[in-house]
């Protein structure tokens, strides 16, 4: 394609406060409609909003971790628009004075780093939820205040992204940041996070922007992708066509894979913003800001690179752990009970991942906890189960949560390391097997291994297999 | 003096030493009403049945001896846009025709823990938006002093029913001037506290950087004693104040020689009526009188506080009321044709024609493209009216001068013409635009036998001060004892 492609992102996420913004009502998701509303979040008349500072101090952490520059000054502004579900016909947000400005965000694609820059991070309001009913024909709609007055954070980015493969990097590092800072959840499903994409193309060596495009109703990262994809190419032809773009908000249609017109430029709205009278200015100290600043966790690049260079992982299973602080700290804390790294590293990889996706569980939310995990890997370390066993106690451990120690004991699982007893096995499954005896002095090497999978099964697999092995050998004259 | 004549404090005494019952008080307070509300019109609604109980626990309490609150047993009325826990409130508009509001505004909820009885909601000018209570959807109040003429307003329901002898006490609102115009139109005392000093939650938002409420008394003393009840941080609302609210009466009797009263020459326009000038400048020799020096003062950015105000006031309620929108309570335009047109047919026929006139400039005001030389241009000289007053009380201890550049006017002589009716809050606005405390009290009549109000403005949080100095002229004086006859 003769044109670059030119991307700046919006995000939403609500923060993981449990009250509101300006009132005490729960933002607990999915409860029954109305259920979590009072006058403040509702607009009655004469009522007045409070500041929720934990969710201050939520946005104030994002802002630090996106690097941006944070105004010893803040306040709120009232955004006006009419629509139902907005109780105030008017929403407290930000615009003159944003808690974040010019910061950045590093993101990696196809292994190098590139800078995305934040134009301004933003506290505001989050509003209600139209449910329209669905018999057809119906003459009314419903509204589901729950969700109204929820904290909301916007990170507006600058048009710095020139592909979906940047765009793509830019949601998961943004999505595993506001996770590992802990402020939101960010369930798309749920909408705790939200994208809206801002596109526009220009010839390839052009300086000057071209019109943008801005593009609502992505509902996930999937979508945010398609959208962008269809956006450049029907940009491209307008362009090609000797057309120009027209500066728009246009929505996309999930199921047929295209956007449609929502409104142009001259429709867009005068939202009519002024200083919020009702909140004093947020005056943010030094004290204020270094405490939020070292709340601050390690970030998931960084996590990375230290479980690479400390643990001695390979960057893949690294870059597998850090996807989710929860499976990281589960990591750390297994490390921490048992220093083998690497081998926990496996087990949690593979065996835990399996068992998290087959169940569909959070890992918190698994009965075997980290310490067990270690212990686990402990007595395979120490000899006495092998690892064949492990994988029978790990599955026990999954069922009933008991400790791997316990489990061995009840199930008499320790494994036979004594010499005269696996000796004795060994006779008997040489004098049962002379065909195999006679393959195997033949050269067949296999033949061996079938002879030591006959000791094991004697011994319902406890034996100590390197014993069976060197003993076989010694045995069979080698 | 007939019972319902006399102040708070006269009433409360009678009520404590048991020479009459709450209960039979508040039957004659009732009684009044029926009287000389159908003339007057000062209720938009009367909370009767559950006043009498109220009453009758007071009772009950003063007989075993029980401890009582400070204002027990003393009616008081509120104005209609102070929102009372299952009491309807309107404020004085269609579109809050049936609202019944779930929660007490701070003000009346400090009320009730003081024992004071809520006797009903009284008119206002719609939202509080006017200077004549003749703006009310519902009703026009009657001056007590002469019923051809407005309360003034917006507080008028508020004022005329103290005026009228219903109830010693009442609550209103002042955003630019609607509790101390009101009080002086009706020769009552009318105190807008410091912004910050009373919390306005469950106040109906007008202008929200300027709302204030205020109290309604017939005396000084009895506005301290309201004052000190309703004064405070409240956690519900972010810009009341935690500044110690002060023993009011401690004090307020000692003599005021050597006090410094500042005059701004700016307050002496053309506008202001012969007889108000008269009696302002009885009230400055009486002053004088009492030891205080009189110092000319200069507020220059005076001439631009009512346009100033008239693009902060009306940019907030453009805001503030866009709420009411028929989606969650109050009144809903039926047969709209979607939710735009349910909008718009709601808010054409529930709004009245001043609050749609506020609701355009505001609007304007705010536009993009206007905001820059409008809302903050507005913001900037409301500045300089702040700095003028910080700068003058350098020199003074309070500024003195008119509340209303005229008496009571008639009804409807400047209901055609919004600008003159803008004009009556001339001396009032600049106390809202800077925040500052004023109070107003009665200094005189007119040949017409109309009140006359003296304002006393002082330093943010000197209510102490600006009572004081009132008290001083109150005392030296008996306009506050002449009562109207209804």
């Amino acid at each position: 394609m003769k044109y670059e492609v030119v991307v700046g992102l919006e995000t939403h996420t609500e923060l993981a406060t449990v009250t509101k913004l300006f009132c005490g009502c729960s933002t607990k998701f999915g409860a029954d409609p109305n259920t979590q509303v009072c006058p403040v979040c509702l607009g009655m008349p004469g009522v007045l909003p409070v500041m929720n500072k934990k969710a201050f101090d939520y946005a104030m952490k994002s802002a630090a971790v996106l690097n941006c520059k944070i105004d010893i000054f803040t306040n709120f502004d009232r955004k006006s628009y009419y629509y139902p579900d907005l109780p105030k016909n008017y929403q407290i947000s930000q615009n003159y004075h944003n808690l974040g400005v010019d910061g950045y965000m590093d993101i990696v694609v196809n292994g190098s780093v590139k800078r995305v820059r934040i134009h301004n991070v933003h506290l505001e309001e989050e509003a209600g939820k139209l449910i329209h009913p669905e018999t057809p024909g119906a003459d009314y709609s419903l509204v589901d205040f729950n969700r109204a007055g929820v904290p909301l954070l916007e990170i507006v980015s600058y048009p710095d992204m020139r592909n979906v493969d940047e765009v793509d990097s830019y949601m998961q590092t943004l999505r595993k940041i506001l996770l590992y800072t802990e402020v939101s959840d960010c369930k798309m499903q749920e909408g705790s996070l939200r994208f809206e994409a801002s596109i526009s193309l220009r010839e390839k060596g052009v300086e000057t922007l071209g019109n943008r495009v801005e593009i609502k109703n992505l509902n996930s990262m999937k979508s945010v992708i398609k959208a962008i994809e269809y956006e450049a190419i029907r940009q491209a032809e307008l362009l090609d066509r000797g057309e120009t773009i027209d500066r728009e908000t246009r929505l996309w249609d999930e199921i047929n894979e295209k956007s449609a017109r929502m409104r142009s430029k001259e429709e867009a709205q005068d939202y009519r913003y002024f200083p919020e009278p009702d909140l004093l200015p947020v005056r943010i100290d030094d004290l204020w800001l270094s405490t939020i600043k070292a709340s601050i966790p390690e970030l998931p690049f960084a996590r990375k690179q230290r479980f690479v260079e400390v643990f001695k992982l390979s960057e893949y299973d690294a870059n597998l752990l850090i996807e989710d602080k929860v499976l990281a700290d589960y990591f750390e804390d297994c490390v921490r009970a048992l220093n083998r790294p690497k081998i926990l590293c496996n087990w949690i990889t593979n065996d835990l991942l399996r068992e998290v996706k087959d169940r569909k569980l959070d890992i918190n939310h698994l009965k075997i906890n980290a310490v067990q995990l270690a212990s686990l890997v402990e007595i395979v370390e120490k000899g006495t189960i092998n690892n064949a066993t492990a994988k029978e106690v790990f599955a026990e451990m999954i069922q009933t949560g008991k400790d791997p120690q316990k489990i061995v004991e009840e199930k008499g699982l320790i494994q036979i390391s004594d010499e005269g007893m696996i000796g004795s096995v060994i006779d008997k499954v040489i004098s049962g097997n002379p065909g195999v005896i006679d393959d195997y002095k033949k050269g067949k090497k296999n033949a061996l291994a079938f002879l030591v999978g006959q000791v094991m099964k004697e011994t319902k697999g406890k034996a100590n297999p390197k014993m069976v092995n060197e003993l076989l050998k010694e045995k069979l004259g080698v | 003096m007939r019972l319902l004549e006399a102040t708070a404090l006269q009433i409360k005494q009678k009520i404590l030493s048991k020479q009459i019952r709450a209960s039979e008080l508040i039957g004659q307070v009732f009684n009044r009403i029926k009287t000389v509300d159908p003339t007057i019109q000062s209720f938009l609604s009367l909370n009767e049945d559950n006043a009498l109980k109220v009453a009758k626990e007071i009772d009950r309490k003063i007989e075993n001896n029980e401890k009582v609150g400070l204002l027990a047993g003393i009616p008081v009325a509120i104005k209609d846009n102070l929102c009372t826990k299952g009491l309807s409130t309107t404020c004085a508009s269609q579109i809050l025709k049936n609202f019944v509001p779930p929660y007490d505004a701070f003000v009346v909820k400090r009320l009730k823990e003081e024992d004071a009885i809520i006797i009903g909601k009284t008119n206002l000018d719609e939202f509080a938006m006017g200077s004549s209570t003749e703006n009310s959807s519902y009703q026009i109040t009657r001056n007590p002093w002469n019923v051809a003429c407005v309360p003034g307003g917006s507080s008028g329901g508020s004022a005329a029913a103290v005026a009228a002898n219903i109830t010693p006490m009442s609550l209103g609102s002042d955003t630019g001037g609607s509790v101390r115009q009101p009080a002086a139109l009706c020769g009552i005392v009318g105190v807008k506290p410091t912004y910050g000093r009373v919390s306005r939650y469950g106040l109906i938002a007008f202008g929200s950087s300027l709302d204030q409420v205020g109290t309604m008394t017939k005396d000084v003393m009895d506005a301290t004693l309201l004052l000190q009840v309703i004064a405070g941080k409240d956690p519900k609302d972010s810009t009341s104040v935690q500044e110690p609210v002060p023993d009011y009466l401690q004090g307020i009797e000692n003599n005021i020689n050597g006090l410094r009263i500042g005059i701004p020459k700016e307050y002496f326009t053309e506008g202001m009526h012969t007889d108000v000038h008269k009696a302002l400048k009885d009230a400055l020799c009486i002053y004088e009188k009492l030891g205080a020096k009189i110092i000319e003062v200069s507020l220059p950015h005076t001439e631009y506080a009512v346009a100033v105000y008239y693009i902060v006031a009306n940019a907030e309620a453009s805001s503030n009321l866009s709420r009411y929108d028929g989606v969650r309570y109050g009144f809903r335009s039926t047969n709209a044709k979607g939710v735009i047109d349910m909008y718009c047919r709601t808010r054409a026929k529930g709004f009245g024609n001043e609050v749609k006139r506020r609701i355009m400039l505001g609007n304007y005001a705010l536009s993009s493209g206007y905001y820059d030389a409008y809302y903050l241009k507005a913001s900037r000289v409301r500045n300089l009216i702040k700095k003028d007053f910080d700068a003058t009380f350098e020199r003074v201890d309070c500024i003195v001068g008119p509340t209303s550049p005229v008496p009571a006017f008639k009804i409807g002589e400047r209901a055609s013409n919004p600008l003159e009716m803008y004009l009556s809050d001339i001396y009032t606005i600049p106390a809202n635009l800077a925040g500052i405390p004023g109070i107003s009290i009665p200094c005189g009549f007119s040949k017409d036998g109309l009140p006359v109000g003296l304002q006393i403005l002082a330093r943010h949080f000197d209510e102490k001060k600006m009572l004081h100095v009132a008290y001083a002229f109150e005392r030296e004086t008996d306009y506050h004892l002449k009562r109207a006859v209804v």
